[in-house]
């Protein structure tokens, strides 16, 4: 409950800002700071040493705690300051699989003249990470950022917080990045691959025995057909574009079928067809992969392996 | 109180399960923080007992071998118990854990007993906290100027351990925490002066003290016995120091009043209680005025210092029927008071309680001085004769004035006068008293100092223990109490010259009371320094709330309550935040606009499909969008120019900026 009321809290102080996609500065408007728990404990000890100054009618000791007073300002000050003027970017990350985490690279530059040390990021409740950031230099920090589910994986809005140089205060701003990184299911699954089959021979669904060797055709485009095989000719005389067809009478391929998995839910089988995907790719085999709404032909690859994963991520949210 | 902050700081330690772990505290910042404690206790080694400065020495030490071979902690039993035994064995030695002695003997226990466990950033806070206790409990023990010094340095230190345990990171150089300690100290100064100055003082103790709140004071006690005032004159500690507010009064007349005493029991002098002179105590002026203020070091004593003869007292002070000026609580910070003495008086009549205490004697005892009194009686009765037939017997007989005289025997008196005819002031003006009382005339004695040392430097007056004095005082009946000084009959150089001059020995003295020699330069540095001295006495230790309300109201304001200090304070820190204020201000207004602006048109271009890399600085970044949109090129370009030599070039003029925010708002992608 606390905690989503500061979430909400945090909604709330930061209801002005747009999440964007280019670096942002951290002006006075964005920076808060309050005192920290040894920032209170610290307002305690002075008031011991104030009471104590008293009790012995000590100058010196009323002089100190002045002092000490006076420095805690100046830190507040200086705390401040550690964050003003920072510009915060935005970093890509690389997609990953549900389970894993996302890194997520942010890098901080330093305009001014002074350096600005133990500045941390920190995403929700995480334990932020520390840099320094160096004169009219920058530091880059990555997060890791747990992706639970496949889909797209915001990291949304982050804080950037320090609290040099005596830990009394803490100074933050929280921002936030049009910034994405797409989640692979997790692959899970116990299944063996499903049977090879050869060109033509297949009966079995669909047509899964398309290859990309000879030439047999062609038929209506359907969303995830490779561009290359769209009959541009063709397509400047027709409203609907046409997909060459091949078939591969040499190479075996693959299916990897939704229809194949008879798994009630969709997430198992999704992690499933994952899986599948990886074992296909790893074996080195020809693979397509069909799945309600979208077809992918078979082939092999980086970029086969990454359409079906992404596909398969993005299955049920229409893409992006 | 100490434990109540270690344990609000650390005790959440392991309550706690959600959120970040613990961080641990570096090498480095734990040797800084080690470094810092042994220098915080260090001068208080002297006085702590032998093994809770071994227990020190091994808890700070042991932490670092741990530190430097990577060891593991010792269990946290052995350090509670370690930590119980040494509370126990301060419990021990002080019979108390309260008061300023044990506070501090438990400060060093724990701050021995806490490296031990200490990992997590969070223990190297309450360590440092601990330090800030320490350098407080040290200035409880001196606020001279030396003293001062080295606990800000070692403040200093502190801070930087305190920056090192949030600097742990990477980056800071060794001295970098030490340079930014010191700039903040040096930025923190004016807030301090203002706090220091205007917030309102209040009279303390909140709460009565611990008995040894103060030990260790010397000065005056408020008895005399045989070697009491010689054992003072060996140490030149400063008791007070004047300053006149015309020119400073000759040497014969710089008796300074403190305790009056009246009973004797054949050995000891004594005070009585007294009330406040109810009517003021009858002093009658002959002559003009002595205005002056004094400089009082801490005595533990309510007593203030006057010449004689004090004419009134100053605020929170009393004066009794014998002059003495009492202050309503013991004088345990340097204080200051200003005073105005009239030295030619009368004095009104004695009443009847005042008569019979000043001739009061033993029963019996000192049988021979007795006798010697009852001879000079019968011989002529007059007070007056009676007083020259002593001083005469001082100034002809074969009397020495020293500082090491023999041992007197139980009849201290009679032992003095006929046999060993060797003393200090105490012993003249206590047989003086004594053979005065004897032969009916009213007398009692007096202690204080005489004399003082002009310091040039600083045309003041300073007045040293080893100005202690005793005299008499007789009662007249033409003229009320009457000052006689019985020493100046023996060793009259004394009064003219000061101590030096009218001991017979003066080797046995100490070094500042000397005179002339091969050493003179020496004691000129010596005044030059107490000079300082006493500027910082008189303006910055005795600043209390008396002082503050002075000098406040001095400036011109007329007097000045608590309430208009607190505004004039809020008045002052407000001023000054604004002018930080203003002058970040200006700074800022130069380099923030730059950013923003070229954020606006990056996101400009960023709309377009051209958004800028991450590591794309803003000349390669124009050059990229120049080569796909050649139309771009020449504003972009002009515009990532302006753009770095402001951000990253020298400061610039606002008129720069502008022309900037202009092409910026012109810049159409």
């Amino acid at each position: 409950m606390a905690r989503s009321l500061r979430q909400r809290f945090e909604d709330w102080v930061t209801r002005g800002q747009r999440p964007s996609h280019v670096p942002i500065p951290l002006t006075r408007r964005r920076i808060y700071i309050l005192p920290t728990r040894y920032g209170y404990a610290f307002a305690v000890l002075l008031f011991v040493l104030f009471l104590w100054s008293v009790n012995y009618s000590n100058s010196m000791g009323f002089a100190f705690t002045f002092l000490l007073a006076a420095v805690a300002l100046n830190s507040m000050w200086r705390t401040h300051d550690n964050l003003l003027g920072l510009v915060v970017h935005p970093g890509s990350a690389e997609a990953v699989f549900a389970g894993q985490e996302a890194r997520f690279g942010y890098r901080l530059e330093n305009p001014g003249s002074t350096p600005r040390y133990g500045v941390g990021v920190q995403w929700q409740d995480q334990t932020p990470q520390y840099v320094d950031v160096p004169a009219r230099g920058s530091a880059v920090v990555t997060l890791a950022i747990p992706a639970q589910r496949r889909g797209w994986l915001r990291p949304g809005r982050i804080r950037i917080l320090t609290r040099f140089p005596l830990g009394l205060l803490q100074s933050w701003s929280w921002v936030a990045f049009e910034q994405s990184v797409l989640v692979y299911p997790c692959p899970r699954g116990q299944r063996p691959l499903p049977a090879l089959q050869t060109g033509g021979s297949g009966g079995g669904v669909g047509e899964q025995n398309l290859g990309s060797e000879d030439y047999a055709g062609f038929r209506p485009y359907a969303p995830g057909d490779s561009p290359r095989r769209i009959a541009w000719k063709a397509a400047t005389h027709t409203e609907q574009w046409q997909v060459k067809r091949f078939t591969d009478q040499a190479r075996p391929e693959l299916w990897l079928d939704w229809r194949l998995l008879g798994i009630d839910n969709v997430e198992p089988r999704l992690e499933q067809l994952c899986q599948w995907v990886l074992k296909a790719e790893s074996d080195g085999l020809q693979y397509g992969l069909w799945v309600p709404g979208q077809r992918i032909e078979p082939a092999h690859g980086d970029s086969q392996r990454r359409r079906c994963l992404e596909a398969l991520a993005l299955f049920g949210e229409g893409g992006r | 109180m100490i434990a109540t902050i270690g344990g609000w700081v650390g005790g959440r330690r392991r309550k706690k399960t959600a959120g970040p772990p613990a961080e641990l505290l570096s090498a480095s910042a734990l040797t800084w923080l080690l470094t810092t404690l042994l220098l915080a206790v260090a001068p208080r080694i002297g006085e702590l007992p032998v093994w809770l400065t071994l227990l020190f020495v091994v808890g700070v030490g042991w932490r670092g071998w741990i530190a430097f071979r990577n060891k593991s902690l010792p269990s946290r039993w052995l350090v509670l118990s370690l930590g119980l035994l040494a509370a126990a064995g301060v419990l021990i030695d002080y019979r108390t854990l309260l008061g300023r002695d044990a506070g501090m003997a438990l400060l060093a226990a724990m701050t021995a007993c806490k490296p031990l466990e200490t990992r997590s950033q969070r223990d190297g806070v309450v360590l440092v906290f601990l330090g800030y206790l320490l350098v407080m409990g040290n200035l409880l023990y001196s606020q001279d100027i030396p003293m001062v010094a080295y606990l800000l340095a070692v403040l200093l230190v502190m801070l930087a351990s305190q920056v090192m345990i949030y600097r742990q990171h990477a980056g800071l150089t060794a001295f970098a925490p030490l340079r930014l300690a010191v700039k903040m100290v040096v930025q923190a100064i004016p807030v301090m002066l203002i706090l220091f100055v205007l917030f309102p003082r209040i009279p303390g103790p909140l709460w009565s003290l611990p008995r040894d709140a103060y030990q260790g004071r010397t000065g005056l006690s408020d008895e005399m016995m045989p070697g009491t005032v010689s054992q003072l004159s060996k140490t030149d500690e400063v008791a007070f120091r004047v300053r006149f507010v015309g020119d400073m009064p000759r040497a014969n007349q710089l008796y300074w009043r403190g305790p009056v005493l009246w009973d004797f029991d054949g050995r000891r002098w004594a005070r009585i209680d007294e009330l406040p002179a109810r009517p003021p105590a009858g002093l009658i002026p002959e002559g003009a005025a002595l205005d002056y203020s004094v400089m009082l070091e801490p005595s533990n004593r309510r007593w203030l210092l006057a010449l004689d003869m004090p004419a009134s007292p100053p605020p929170r002070a009393i004066m009794t029927a014998s002059f003495q000026i009492l202050r309503d609580r013991p004088v345990n910070e340097v204080y200051r008071y200003e005073m105005r003495s009239y030295p030619q008086y009368r004095t009104g009549p004695l009443n009847e309680f005042q008569r019979s205490r000043a001739l009061r004697l033993p029963e019996s005892g000192n049988s021979r001085a007795r006798a010697l009194a009852a001879e000079w009686q019968a011989r002529d009765s007059h007070p007056e004769a009676l007083v020259n037939a002593a001083l005469a017997l001082f100034h002809d007989q074969d009397f020495r004035y020293t500082l090491t005289p023999p041992l007197l025997g139980g009849d201290s008196v009679d032992d003095f006068l006929f046999r060993t005819r060797q003393g200090f002031c105490e012993h003249y003006a206590s047989a003086f008293v004594f053979l005065m009382r004897a032969a009916g005339v009213p007398a009692r004695v007096v202690t204080g100092y005489l004399g003082g040392e002009p310091n040039q430097v600083g045309h003041y007056l300073i007045v040293r223990q080893a100005d202690a004095h005793a005299w008499a005082e007789v009662w007249l009946p033409e003229r009320g109490w009457v000052r006689i000084d019985p020493t100046a009959a023996v060793a009259p150089m004394r009064i003219q010259e000061g101590l030096y001059a009218a001991v017979t020995d003066p080797q046995t003295l100490p070094f500042l009371v000397r005179r002339g020699g091969d050493s003179e330069w020496l004691r000129q540095l010596a005044m030059a320094w107490d000079s300082f001295n006493n500027a910082w006495n008189e303006w910055v230790l005795a600043y209390g709330p008396d002082r503050q309300k002075e000098f406040l109201s001095g400036l011109g304001f007329g007097p000045v309550d608590w309430g208009e200090m607190t505004v004039a304070m809020t008045v002052t820190l407000a001023g000054l935040g604004l002018i930080v204020v203003g002058l970040r201000w200006r700074a800022g207004l130069v380099r923030q606009p730059v950013v923003r602006a070229w954020s606006r048109c990056c996101a400009r271009l960023a709309r377009r499909g051209l958004a800028r890399g991450p590591h794309e600085g803003p000349l390669a970044y124009a050059a990229r969008v120049a080569a796909s949109r050649p139309e771009l090129a020449e504003p972009l370009g002009e515009i990532a120019r302006r753009y770095a030599a402001l951000r990253y070039g020298p400061e610039a003029a606002p008129a720069e900026v502008r022309q900037l925010q202009r092409l910026v708002r012109q810049f159409r992608a």
